[in-house]
């Protein structure tokens, strides 16, 4: 079977369930036109005004050609044979394909769950096994967990919700910020998804707010089969502060093969916006089949002074990800940082890295990339430094490292800078290295097994990025690359 | 019983022999000095017995401690108890020494079957050698080995030493690269290890060391086999009239 069949294959398995389902207006059938932009709009009751972004996104989409200067491969994705609104299935319709228990899950799934620690009732949620959904409201009380939450969200006039209730309950926020930082044009997958979206979070903290929790999907549990083209919009006020986690360190069983989701950040006069991401997505198997195509567009935009927005991600699943967390610096004094860890083994394919546009005066940027490649793996850094006329006084300090574990897998930086102000100061380091036999071999001369050798060099190497990260996930974080990197030595 | 027990090894790199027939024999309570002139061997026999990969022995049987050592990977030598010290120490950017002191002890201590060692007693005990070893604590917070001088990397060597608490310490070239102050503390380190219980081979170029700490036997290792064993004197000897006497008298 070729690649193309493959995906096919696929697209259709994804068509079929949409048939399997008794009521026809469940799900709309493959392709893409105005009509289809249409109905999902009315789908979700949307006012005028957003049926209208929608439209003239989709108009812009169709003139557009999908990029090819990526460092990945793929077979050619025919969008038409996609399909684009399939509503929140029932519980009887997650049912109808699910494992029964936890006994008819993948071994091999259970056996990572159990090396990333994470509790019992939550395996069977993850594995999407029948009725687990009502087990975990059992356990986790998650209705109640929710309600306090958001309580106190509410008492700190914070508003974090589906991106669907924002449009329902706050259109002016939505009116004022859709689109502001990442334009409906701004590239081809930003604009599928602005015809498309299907739903994602929205976090608005008002003026000198700083939100009392860090803000986590995790608390979204009802977010669930939504994710294929997903929209985060987070907008912090004058003086507010917010720090939101995104991801799962789990790998969950997800059917979207392609998934191109764009978040926004706003952040206005001395706010600050952490946007941290575990990513682990299905990989595909050992020998590349199967697997998410992860093309996400995120970027930030310090609109104020002395803003600040930091982006800290650990990439370690997908087929292939291709994302590029971008800081906009208008504001004079602005902050811009990236920190990033990502990691391909077997056959995954990784173009990521960030862009600090540099408007403002005085503003600085610092990026620090970490990328690991074992297996067959290939990972691009791909960043952009850009210093404005006006960016006065701008400074960047970028650190591109690359570890390469074993022989057949590749590294590759691509940075660029663009200075068109003489006062900017730019910095570049690059290294990278292999992790040696002599490394090895010190390390299990103390003792050490050769999966803790390799994983005590590995997060070395990324403790720079892990410092950044919140506490409990850096935890998770490193459990996950264990888990990632598994069978790439010996 | 004895500790270890070499017997006719031979063992070869890339196709090429380097070791080629070597008896030695150690006991618990006795310290060896292992010398010759470069290209004899001696480091090739520290990674033989340490189990590093690429190195194949083609004759003859290992015993270490009642096992058979060449069936053991390195890590299970490690935490059977034998420790070896590296002649160059291998840095570990951005993992903390005192991460790797502490998961080397609870490894062995694993293999023991005990628990792991608690937070209080571990700093406790570490802090206590490493003040010891003449070093600072904020060494324990540095990357392993990372930046660290020559002689900053052989004091960690003994330190690890020192919390191991091996049954045999096998020391490449330990003294090479120290200042006189230095080679004091660390001979006073392996000094502090013998013992009744324990094994000690020292590999060194040099009779230097072993004015600091004395070795029960010294052995001369050339062109992949002992040619010569002998008491301290030796050591002495070879110091003063040079390898070459000694072997036109062994030939």
């Amino acid at each position: 079977m070729t690649e193309t069949q493959e995906l096919e294959q696929l697209v259709q398995r994804e068509y079929k369930y949409g048939f399997t389902t008794d009521i026809e207006q469940e799900i709309i059938p493959p392709g893409l036109d105005e009509d289809v932009v249409r109905m999902i709009s009315a789908k979700k009751h949307e006012p005028e005004f957003m049926l209208e972004w929608r439209l003239s996104a989709f108009r812009h989409w169709q003139t557009m050609k999908e990029p090819e200067w990526a460092h990945v491969h793929y077979p050619k994705i025919d969008y038409q044979a996609l399909s684009y609104y399939a509503a929140p299935k029932s519980q009887e319709e997650l049912d109808a394909d699910a494992p029964e228990s936890l006994d008819d899950v993948d071994p091999k799934l259970l056996e990572t769950y159990e090396k990333l620690g994470i509790p019992l009732h939550e395996r069977a949620v993850l594995a999407g096994v029948k009725g687990a959904n009502v087990a975990v409201d059992a356990v986790f009380d998650s209705v109640s967990v929710t309600t306090t939450f958001k309580e106190k969200l509410a008492e700190a006039g914070v508003i974090f919700c589906s991106f669907s209730e924002a449009v329902e309950n706050h259109p002016e926020l939505i009116k004022k910020y859709l689109g502001t930082v990442v334009p409906q044009g701004d590239n081809y997958f930003a604009a599928l998804n602005s015809a498309v979206f299907s739903d994602g979070s929205f976090v608005y903290v008002p003026k000198g707010v700083k939100c009392p929790m860090e803000l986590s999907t995790y608390f979204r549990i009802n977010a669930k089969n939504t994710g294929q083209f997903e929209r985060t919009l987070i907008i912090a006020e004058e003086g507010a502060s917010v720090s939101y986690l995104e991801g799962c360190t789990a790998p969950q069983r997800d059917e979207n093969q392609l998934h191109a989701a764009v978040v926004e950040l706003v952040a206005l006069d001395d706010a600050e916006i952490k946007y941290s991401t575990v990513q682990n997505w299905y990989p595909g198997d050992e020998e590349g089949k199967g697997g998410i195509y992860n093309f996400v567009t995120k970027r930030g935009e310090c609109r104020g002074d002395r803003s600040k927005i930091t982006w800290t991600q650990v990439e370690a699943g997908s087929a292939i990800t291709w994302k590029y967390p971008s800081c906009v610096l208008k504001g004079d004094d602005s902050v811009g940082e990236f920190y990033s860890v990502a990691v391909g083994n077997n056959y995954q394919q990784i173009d990521s890295g960030t862009k600090m546009i540099h408007l403002g005066k005085r503003t600085r940027s610092t990026i620090v990339s970490k990328g690991i490649s074992a297996g067959r793996a290939e990972n691009a850094y791909r960043g952009l430094v850009h210093i404005g006329k006006t960016a006065t006084g701008a400074r960047n300090f970028t650190q591109c490292d690359s570890l390469l574990i074993g022989d057949r897998c590749g590294a590759h930086t691509f940075p660029y800078i663009e200075a068109k102000n003489a006062s900017a100061q730019v910095e570049h380091e690059a290294t990278t290295s292999k992790v040696s036999d002599d490394q090895m071999f010190y390390l299990r001369s103390r003792g050490l097994s050769e999966e803790d050798a390799m994983n005590m060099v590995v997060s070395g190497f990324c403790k720079d990025v892990f410092n950044e990260l919140p506490m409990e996930f850096a935890v998770e974080a490193q459990a996950l690359l264990a888990v990632s990197l598994e069978g790439s030595v010996g | 019983m004895a500790l270890l027990e070499i017997k006719n090894l031979h063992a070869e790199i890339d196709g090429k022999e380097i070791l080629k027939g070597i008896d030695l024999t150690v006991n618990a309570g006795e310290v060896h000095a292992i010398m010759g002139p470069n290209g004899s061997g001696k480091s090739t026999l520290c990674h033989v017995l340490g189990g590093r990969d690429g190195y194949e022995v083609t004759q003859g049987s290992i015993t270490f401690d009642g096992h058979d050592l060449l069936e053991m990977e390195t890590e299970e030598r490690a935490v059977a108890g034998m420790l070896l010290g590296f002649q160059h120490p291998v840095e570990i950017p951005g993992v903390k020494n005192i991460y790797l002191l502490k998961e080397a002890l609870n490894a062995k201590r694993e293999a023991q079957g005990l628990d792991e060692i608690d937070t209080f007693t571990f700093m406790k005990q570490v802090r206590e050698l490493v003040a010891s070893m003449d070093m600072d604590d904020a060494f324990l917070h540095r990357g392993v080995n990372a930046g660290f001088s020559g002689g900053e990397k052989k004091r960690n060597e003994i330190l690890q030493m020192l919390l191991l608490e091996p049954k045999l310490a096998l020391l490449d070239e330990t003294d090479s690269g120290l200042d006189i102050d230095a080679l004091k503390v660390v001979s006073e380190g392996i000094n502090r290890m013998r013992g009744e219980e324990r094994g000690i081979i020292l590999v060194t170029h040099y009779q230097r060391l072993l004015n600091y700490v004395e070795p029960d036997f010294v052995h001369v290792l050339y062109k992949g086999k002992i040619i010569k064993s002998g008491d301290k004197t030796l050591a002495h000897r070879l110091e003063a009239e040079g390898y070459q006497e000694i072997l036109e008298e062994a030939s």
